[in-house]
């Protein structure tokens, strides 16, 4: 079928016009919609330094500690965080982290990673799970019980696999003499950063 | 009036008005991101302070092992002491003074390719951040974070370290020495200049 070109064009914006009577609302900003549980709490840990920088410091000593250290890291921090997040949700306790708790584990873990010092494995164990359990209960306690929340609490836990998988793998693999510094330098922004926090926490 | 007119005066008032437009800030939760980039921005945006930095890592890259880590180590970690003293409002007299004295001093050893023992070294070293570091701590914005803001300046000052130990790395040529000497004569000069400024 053959239309006039002026016959086709009324008819498309017939369409268009019909067609946008039925449109949903388009929720284009992401302050309405959010990303979705899973991604809400990904971005959740990503943007909570106080969270993000432990993980980091203890991925980084893990790494210094090897292989074997860095798999049993790997498996009981997010497990304990998930744990903890969980026992959090279903009892929620009115917890802060004491900024100086903060602090003290920055310190404490910058000043290792920048000290290269290799931690025996139960030990770095015994870190992960007090660390992941208490700041999962941190963010389970914050939450109101739901399905959603459950789900953004297993993205948390993702979050913190993917994190320490993906640090700790790479400093395991670094054999150059420069780039041992480098990570016993990040080590040290992490212990700065502590200081800082503790002093002014103590100040405050 | 015109049609025509009238259309082109409504454009001129638009246009006029748009040039007085605030910022809109559409989304909530910028402040955390603000205070990462005020912090990671305030060591960059001084020339002062970013010839100090890649002064230091001038320095630790021409003295070699240990020093080419421990002196970029030891400035974020005494820094950030003297940030305390800055937040907390503690004055600490000479600041100005102290880091012209830290380009002219740190820019005179890269150019002299001074060797001193590395307790020296790493004591001169640590006594400059500490003006430095209060500098960037009595400037905290307010309303930021605290903890975001001392990440961006630990951060961006160690970038600044690394910065200067890579341009560093020219000594192993003779030629890349003459120019590091150079480049430390540079800095020393320009921290006269900042020294007539405060003084002047």
């Amino acid at each position: 079928m053959k239309q006039p070109r002026r016959a086709r064009l009324k008819s498309s914006i017939g369409a268009a016009l019909a067609a946008s009577l039925y449109s949903a609302m388009a929720h284009a900003h992401l302050e309405a919609t959010g990303l979705g549980p899973v991604y809400d709490g990904v971005l959740h840990f990503l943007g909570s330094p106080e969270d993000l920088l432990p993980v980091i410091a203890l991925s980084l000593l893990a790494g210094q500690a090897g292989v074997a250290a860095g798999r049993r890291t790997l498996l009981f921090l997010p497990m304990a965080w998930l744990l903890g997040s969980l026992a959090g949700l279903a009892n929620p306790v009115i917890i802060e982290i004491s900024p100086l708790w903060s602090a003290a584990s920055l310190l404490v873990l910058g000043g290792l990673v920048l000290a290269d010092v290799r931690l025996w494995p139960r030990l770095l164990t015994l870190i992960a799970v007090v660390l992941g359990a208490a700041h999962g209960l941190v963010n389970g306690s914050g939450l109101g019980w739901s399905v959603m929340a459950v789900i953004a609490l297993a993205g948390v836990a993702s979050a913190v696999f993917c994190t320490i998988a993906l640090l700790t793998a790479l400093v395991t693999q670094l054999r150059a003499h420069w780039t041992r510094i480098a990570v016993r330098v990040a080590g040290s922004w992490i212990a700065a950063i502590g200081i800082l926090m503790a002093g002014w926490s103590l100040a405050i | 009036m015109s049609p025509h007119r009238q259309w082109a005066l409504s454009a001129v008032l638009v246009l006029y008005l748009s040039l007085w437009a605030e910022r809109v800030f559409a989304h909530v939760g910028t402040g955390t991101a603000v205070g990462f980039w005020t912090g990671f921005l305030h060591p960059v945006s001084g020339f002062d302070h970013v010839l100090a930095m890649v002064a230091v890592g001038l320095w630790g890259a021409q003295l070699g092992s240990p020093a080419i880590w421990v002196l970029p180590i030891a400035f974020p970690l005494v820094m950030v002491v003297g940030a305390l003293l800055g937040f907390l409002g503690v004055p600490l007299p000479g600041i100005e003074i102290g880091i012209a004295t830290s380009a002219i001093l740190l820019g005179a050893a890269v150019m002299a390719a001074w060797r001193p023992p590395l307790v020296v070294a790493g004591l001169l070293v640590g006594m400059f951040a500490v003006f430095h570091g209060h500098v960037h701590g009595a400037e905290l914005p307010a309303g930021q974070s605290a903890m975001l803001y001392s990440m961006g300046f630990v951060i961006a000052t160690g970038l600044l370290h690394a910065l200067g130990i890579g341009i560093g790395t020219v000594q192993r040529w003779s030629w890349g020495a003459a120019v590091l000497r150079a480049t430390g004569a540079m800095i020393a000069l320009a921290g006269v200049y900042f020294m007539s400024r405060v003084l002047l």
